[in-house]
């Protein structure tokens, strides 16, 4: 009687459970297995839009893939995906660097912190593809904020053309790149309020210098955030609309040589990208998070 | 006599010391004022794409030709705005673009809150891996599943109207649902367990106590999540141009096209000449209406990330 009775309990706790979570499981397989069981399919097959507006799927094996490494089309997917792999090393430390150093900033306890919060996180109110594109376009991007005041050529003259190259590049696009940090700062922030006082006047006490404070007590705390932000950036960049190689494979799906098949091929040629960028910074984060017992 | 003025002396520059370098560096004046000039200037850098949007577009052509005017426009020029508004279609496109802003994120909000709860509250089987599963979904880069759902979509003849964007938003799969899902799941675990049973005692049972008791509790979430799913759906380009494609334009869209459209409206014209002060002006209507949001709102938006536990695991 008793088991019984604690058996149906259980019962209905996963039934319960179940019925609070059901509506995302059934979206999961409709609009997430379904598609990515589809998409492995096209990405193995030649796939013809035919003019009823249905489509053929006539199975060709890795045919795809190897066209990435054949055929102008996956020339210049290639070519977008170097340039995306190559932005993303060098901004998201950039993102990460420029976030903690504002979210430290503004951790003092200086009058007008509000106002300084609210301009920081601003970007993420407004920064869309769209908008983006057209502050860059109409110069307002930070280029000629730098050149006005003499920064690029300064850089120019200063560097060999090897290393002024790639500097120049992230300069003309620093505040946008900054623009990306919005949500990153107020989650460090968000972590270094919670921190205890006392520890820090225990370090001073000891003697410690505020070099080593930072990088003894007030980074390893953050290791978490770090982890939780450097993921968020990842994503942040990889799914920008104005990103280079969502919009080649976007081209990709309507082109007729290519079509549904060959921009499903890109497609998970991205997915593997960026699953490895995120793997590797799980790999390199994570274990530091367990041992510190954050679970 | 001498000897006093000489400790005076120096009693006066440590006074100075201490008040320029403070007690523990952090606290005197040298450091306030740097950490104040660093952030006035690094918040100008910041700013410098607004302000220049902002002066831009109120400058007349021969403004913004002149050398002499750097940010501040000669005469207020207004005409930039309604030309914009003329070439956006504003006020129409406005009124479809809130239609799959608003919806979709209210949708989102009410049942990514139901499964987070249910994360929260309840032990059933597989849930570990099911919140991985939910995880996943942020991570995986909606390319690989995108044109799948795309044919889909043409079969159920759903391309080109706004439930293309809400029905994924109704099954907890719109755009970014799973951080909510995840906020929420914070949120509702941090409220104490044995509000529930006393609840459970009294004989309410799950989804009473969950309307009831926990949702009230949770009202800051509820806002938190509403507005970034508002923000982010409504910066949103990406889905919005595969899925609506030219059939429902929304801001966004428009201002993408915004030269075309604008030559095509106003080609004979040669004064009429598309300039930076039309485009910026343009850019600025599209994120007008979330600059209001966001200055009503403000503290929903910043504190909102504080208080959603993010940092709490």
């Amino acid at each position: 009687m008793m088991a019984k009775h604690k058996m149906s309990r259980k019962l209905r706790e996963n039934l319960i459970g179940y019925s609070f979570i059901g509506i995302w499981i059934i979206g999961f397989l409709v609009f997430m297995v379904y598609p990515l069981l589809n998409s492995i399919i096209y990405s193995l097959s030649q796939v013809q839009i035919l003019g009823t507006g249905g489509i053929k799927i006539t199975f060709h094996g890795f045919k795809n893939f190897r066209d990435i490494f054949q055929i102008e089309q996956g020339f210049n997917y290639l070519e977008a995906l170097y340039a995306f792999i190559k932005e993303m090393i060098m901004q998201v430390p950039i993102i990460l660097v420029f976030s903690v150093l504002i979210a430290m900033l503004l951790n003092q306890p200086i009058k007008g912190r509000g106002i300084f919060r609210s301009i920081f996180f601003l970007p993420v109110i407004i920064a869309s593809g769209p908008v983006i594109n057209e502050l860059i376009s109409q110069g307002a991007g930070g280029t000629s904020l730098l050149e006005r005041y003499g920064f690029i050529s300064l850089i120019n003259n200063n560097l060999a053309p090897r290393f002024a190259e790639p500097v120049v590049g992230i300069f003309s696009k620093i505040v946008i790149i900054f623009w990306f940090s919005g949500v990153q700062i107020l989650i460090f922030l968000a972590g270094l309020q919670k921190m205890d006082k006392q520890v820090y006047e225990a370090a001073e006490i000891d003697g410690a210098g505020a070099w080593e404070t930072f990088w003894k007590i007030t980074l390893p705390s953050l290791a978490n955030l770090v982890f939780v932000n450097t993921i968020y950036t990842i994503v942040l960049l990889a799914t920008f609309s104005e990103n280079e190689v969502i919009k080649n494979i976007r081209a990709n799906m309507f082109d007729i040589k290519t079509g549904y098949g060959m921009a499903s091929a890109m497609a998970w040629v991205y997915f593997l990208i960026v699953m490895t960028f995120i793997g590797v910074v799980t790999l390199v984060l994570l274990p530091r998070q367990k041992q510190r017992g954050g679970y | 006599m001498e000897q006093s003025t000489t400790i005076k002396r120096t009693s006066t520059k440590r006074k100075i010391k201490k008040w320029l370098l403070g007690k523990h560096f952090t606290d005197g004046l040298i450091f306030k004022i740097s950490v104040y000039l660093l952030l006035t200037c690094i918040g100008f850098i910041y700013m410098y794409p607004m302000l220049y949007m902002l002066s831009n577009s109120f400058k007349s052509s021969s403004d913004i030709v002149n050398p002499m005017v750097e940010w501040i426009p000669t005469t207020l020029y207004f005409d930039n705005f309604l030309r914009a508004i003329k070439v956006l279609k504003y006020f129409k496109t406005l009124g479809q673009s809130l239609k799959i802003t608003l919806v979709p994120a209210l949708i989102q909000t009410v049942v990514t809150s139901f499964i987070g709860y249910g994360f929260a509250k309840y032990h059933f089987r597989f849930k570990k891996f099911l919140l991985i599963l939910v995880i996943l979904t942020f991570v995986i880069p909606s390319q690989v599943y995108m044109i799948p759902r795309y044919v889909m979509f043409y079969r159920f003849d759903l391309l080109g109207k706004a439930l293309a964007i809400i029905l994924p938003a109704l099954f907890g799969q719109g755009l970014n649902s799973a951080i909510f899902i995840l906020i929420f799941y914070q949120f509702f675990r941090m409220i104490p367990k044995s509000l529930n049973e006393a609840a459970e005692i009294d004989g309410a049972g799950p989804y009473y106590i969950f309307f009831r008791i926990s949702v009230p509790l949770a009202i800051p979430a509820y806002i938190t999540c509403f507005l970034f799913g508002l923000v982010w759906y409504w910066n949103e380009t990406y889905i919005a141009y595969m899925f609506l494609g030219g059939d429902y334009p929304n801001l966004q869209m428009r201002l993408a096209n915004f030269v075309s459209a604008y030559n095509a409206q106003y080609a004979s014209e040669e004064l009429m000449k598309i300039n930076e002060g039309v485009r910026l002006s343009a850019t600025l209507l599209i994120i007008l209406p979330m600059l209001i949001v966001y200055f009503a709102m403000q503290r929903w938006f910043v504190e909102g990330v504080e208080k959603s536990g993010i940092t709490g695991e």
